[in-house]
This record gives C-alpha cells, structure tokens and sequence, in this order.
C-alpha cells in the first residue's frame, strides 16, 4: 500500500492495481463543512485530470479530479447522507471513490507526504 | 490569497484575533467565515445572536441646503420610487436607486433621524451612488459618513445582547431608527438586518466600533459571522442579493419588490413617478411584467448555483429562465435557490427544471422566504 498526494489537494492509497481516493485534511478545511458530494457512475473512464467527482460546500462547488487515467469503481455511499463526514474525517471514513488505475506509470508523477507537506507549508 | 492591498475596515484587527478567514471583497478585506464555519455560524444566528461587521457598505448623510428634512425628501424622491416624504422620523425604509430604463442601480435603506437622512447602500456600488446623488440633489448636501463603523447585530437573543449596553433599544420595533449611546459611543441604531431574524443595525464612530465590537461579543451566545453565513441567511430569508438577483438590467417590478413602491408614487398617487424610469416601472405595476423572482426548491441534495439555466422540459427546449442565488440552506436542510421565470411559470408549486452539470434537476417555485421572518412588528 503506497500513499500520494496531487497538487489539488488529494490523497490516492493505492492497493494493487485499485486506489482509494480523497480530499486531504488541508483541503477539507479550505472547504468548511460539505453539504453534497456526487460521484460519477461506476464504468466511467476518465483521463488524468477529468472531473471523477463534485463536493459542494454552502458557498460553492469544487471539482475533484483523476489523479491518474483510470475507471471509476465506486462512490463512497455513505456520503449521501452523511456529506460531513468528508470534513470531519476527510482522510478516513470521508473517503470519496473507488477507482482502478490503467496507468500506474503515471503514479510517479505525484507527490508523496513529504512533496505535499512542503506544498502546503 | 493575498489581502495587502485591500481596504480595511475598522474591525480588520478585531477580524484577525476572531480567526477570520479574510478574502477580497468589494475591494476590502473581509472575514469569510471563523473558525466554526458557515454551516454553524448560520445556525447560530437563528438561535442565538450573531455579530456581523458591515463596514464595507456606505453611509451616507442627505441634508437639504434649506435645512428642511421634507425638501431633502422630496430631493431623494427623484432618484428613487419609494414614498420618502412619508418616513416618520425615527424610521427607515427599503428603496432602490433606477435608471431611465427602470433597472436597478442599487438598493438601499434611508432613515429619517431628525433633519437628516441616513442612507445605507451596497459597497460596490457606494461610489456611484454618491455620485449620482452630488450630480443630482444640487439642493442637498451629500456627506458619505467615511469614519463610521457598522456592525449588525442579529438573532433571536440580539435584543437581549444589545439591551445590556443600550437598554432602549427594548422599546424599538421593527424598522425604527434610534440616536443612542452604546458604551459611551454615540451611535445610531435601526431594528432591521439581512437575515430575517430579528435585530439591529448598529452605525459606530470608527475610532469607537472595536471597543463596541468587543463588548458585544462578550455578551453570553454572541458570536461573530462571517459573509458565507451572511449570504446563506439572506438567501433563507429571500433577500435580494444586489449585483446577483438584481441589477441595472432588473427592474422592481420584475424582482417582485413592488411592495417598496408605495401607492403615493403610483399612477393617481399625489406624487406619481418623478423617478428615472418611472414610466416604465408605473407601465409594469398596470399592465404585469414578463418574468419574475421567484423562490426555487430543488429536488435532491445538490445545490442549483447561480447561473444555472431553467427550462419548462426536462430535455432542456424550452428555456423559461435562470436562477440568481443559490445554496445549501443550512435552517432548511435543503439546496435553496432564486431566479427568475417567465411569469406563466411564477405561481408557487409550478414545476421547472435546472440544468446541473448537464442534467435536468426538478425544482419547484416556492414562496418566499424559505424561513419565515421574526422581525419584531
């Protein structure tokens, strides 16, 4: 299990050749509290950088993007009723989706704890 | 995001020390949220009291040169379509400033204290407005009031805060204007706000409003608020958001806010028109108007934001309208919205359809407010 970071402030546990994908603690409080995340459907292929998910807060939406190319397994049911749970937990139980990676020579290019840490310093 | 070079209100410190999330607006710097967050300083503001720093917005004084507070009346009567000359002194109302196509150039509040009125308009636009008012009360002096704070005070235990230091206010209804010292600072003091509970208004001499600010906040269940929650509660309580659900393009009539045009300024009142646009706005009042603000509930969780196009179909070919101002509202537990629609589309419970992220979200036309309004009548 290896962890990495993206510059737009998400985490990937990458298990295999699936990940477990979030928004970081940093992130979370930048948000303030979610009031609704959406997954896309299961199936869907993306790119790196295309759009796999959207939290909105009371103010505005943001998008949550691929940090890889790869496939959307699923979204963390959870969050339909319980969208707080993102920023209160934001790198556990907040988890957002399940995704399979189909380039994993892209993970290199992310950041490990270290990279985002200083990222965020 | 950098802040150096904004304006700073007189609470900026006070901001600072709250941990207040600062961010750009309307040229100051202003705090976002505090630490709590939007969601539960909302909250605490329909159950408690919450301290709001409005200082960005403009105060401004209208005197007559004649020194008659009836002339200065009857001066702003010819920017605006309210009845000015009927303000009662020691009482306020809500009006706008139209231009010659019967838009909005902005909305305001003006009080009558004695000799005076006491403007209050948005900070974008308070340059503008100043402007158009030297340009065209040439019998009145204009005086933007550059070194007083306002504060805004509300929530069901607002009276309760604010009585400890200026017990008077007890005795104000809604909407009454007051001269009165809060903690040895001479402060003019309205029972109104932005967020349909009960409360005040406070304008402080800025050498004073930190002090003042403080003391406050010291009171048992007075938190401060930042403008997410001001934007949330507005929203909640169906207030028009200037430069979002109304604006120069926007006339009252069209933003259903025909009940600030009394009947002394319509057709057959003893002042009829006289403002720019009037014939236009008159027009609109006899005969109706094409589109209207409405309130918006959508079905769902996901918040219909500002922008989003409405349609009668949920295939997107008959577009009947956009939504202005949108949210989560925290008080309703649910996404709320308004914009405008086509009138046949107007009447509460007729159902639409906003586009969101290419999808057609049922919504229905609610009344306004979302959250009923506890003013103290």
């Amino acid at each position: 299990m290896t962890l990495y970071f993206t510059k737009e402030h998400e985490w990937l546990r990458v298990e295999g050749e699936s990940a477990v994908v979030g928004i970081t603690k940093h992130a979370a409080e930048e948000l303030g509290e979610l009031v609704f995340v959406e997954v896309r459907d299961a199936g869907t292929e993306v790119k790196a950088g295309e759009s796999v998910a959207v939290v909105e807060s009371v103010k505005a939406a943001s998008d949550i993007y691929a940090p890889v190319d790869g496939e959307v397994l699923e979204g963390n049911a959870a969050l339909t009723d319980d969208p707080a749970r993102v920023s209160s937990d934001p790198e556990g139980e907040g988890w957002i989706l399940k995704f399979r990676i189909t380039n994993p020579d892209q993970l290199s290019g992310l950041l490990d704890a270290a990279a985002y840490a200083a990222l965020i310093a | 995001m950098s802040t150096d070079s904004l304006l700073h209100t007189p609470l900026f410190s006070l901001h600072e020390d709250q941990g207040g999330k600062m961010v750009p607006f309307a040229g100051y710097a202003m705090p976002l949220n505090y630490a709590d967050g939007i969601m539960a300083e909302h909250r605490h503001v329909r159950t408690h009291a919450g301290l709001f720093d409005v200082s960005h917005m403009g105060q401004v004084k209208v005197r007559a040169r004649s020194g008659s507070v009836e002339a200065a009346a009857k001066a702003l009567e010819r920017l605006v379509p309210a009845d000015i000359v009927a303000i009662k002194n020691g009482r306020q109302r809500y009006t706008q400033f139209t231009n010659a196509q019967g838009g909005i150039l902005d909305d305001l509040m003006v009080a009558r204290l004695d000799d005076t009125l006491l403007l209050v308009v948005n900070a974008a636009c308070k340059a503008a407005d100043i402007a158009l008012m030297q340009d065209e009360l040439v019998d009145c002096l204009v005086e933007p009031l550059e070194e007083r704070a306002l504060l805004a005070l509300q929530g069901p235990e607002a009276e309760q805060a604010l009585a400890s230091l200026a017990p008077d206010v007890k005795t104000m209804a809604f909407m009454d204007v007051r001269a009165l010292d809060v903690d040895g600072a001479s402060c003019v003091i309205s029972r109104s706000g932005y967020t349909g509970e009960d409360g005040f208004e406070i304008s402080v001499p800025a050498l004073d409003a930190s002090r003042v600010a403080r003391q406050l906040l010291a009171q048992p269940n007075v938190k401060p608020i930042g403008l997410g929650a001001r934007d949330s509660l507005r929203l909640e309580a169906g207030m028009c958001l200037y430069g979002a659900d109304i604006d120069e393009t926007t006339t009252p009539v069209e933003a259903a806010l025909e009940w600030s045009i009394q009947k002394s300024r319509r057709k057959g009142g003893a002042r009829e028109g006289g403002f720019p646009g009037a014939d236009i706005i008159l027009g609109q009042l006899e005969n109706g108007v094409a589109r209207r603000r409405v309130g918006l509930l959508a079905e769902g969780r996901a918040p219909v934001r500002g922008g989003a196009p409405l349609y009668s179909d949920p295939a997107f070919a008959d577009g009947i309208g956009k939504v202005t101002s949108g949210a989560f509202g925290p008080t309703v537990e649910a996404p709320v919205a308004m914009g405008y629609v086509a009138t046949a589309y107007a009447a509460p419970k007729s159902p639409v359809f906003a586009e969101l992220r290419g999808r057609a979200v049922p919504a229905v036309v609610a009344s306004l407010p979302f959250v009923p309004a506890r003013f103290k009548r």
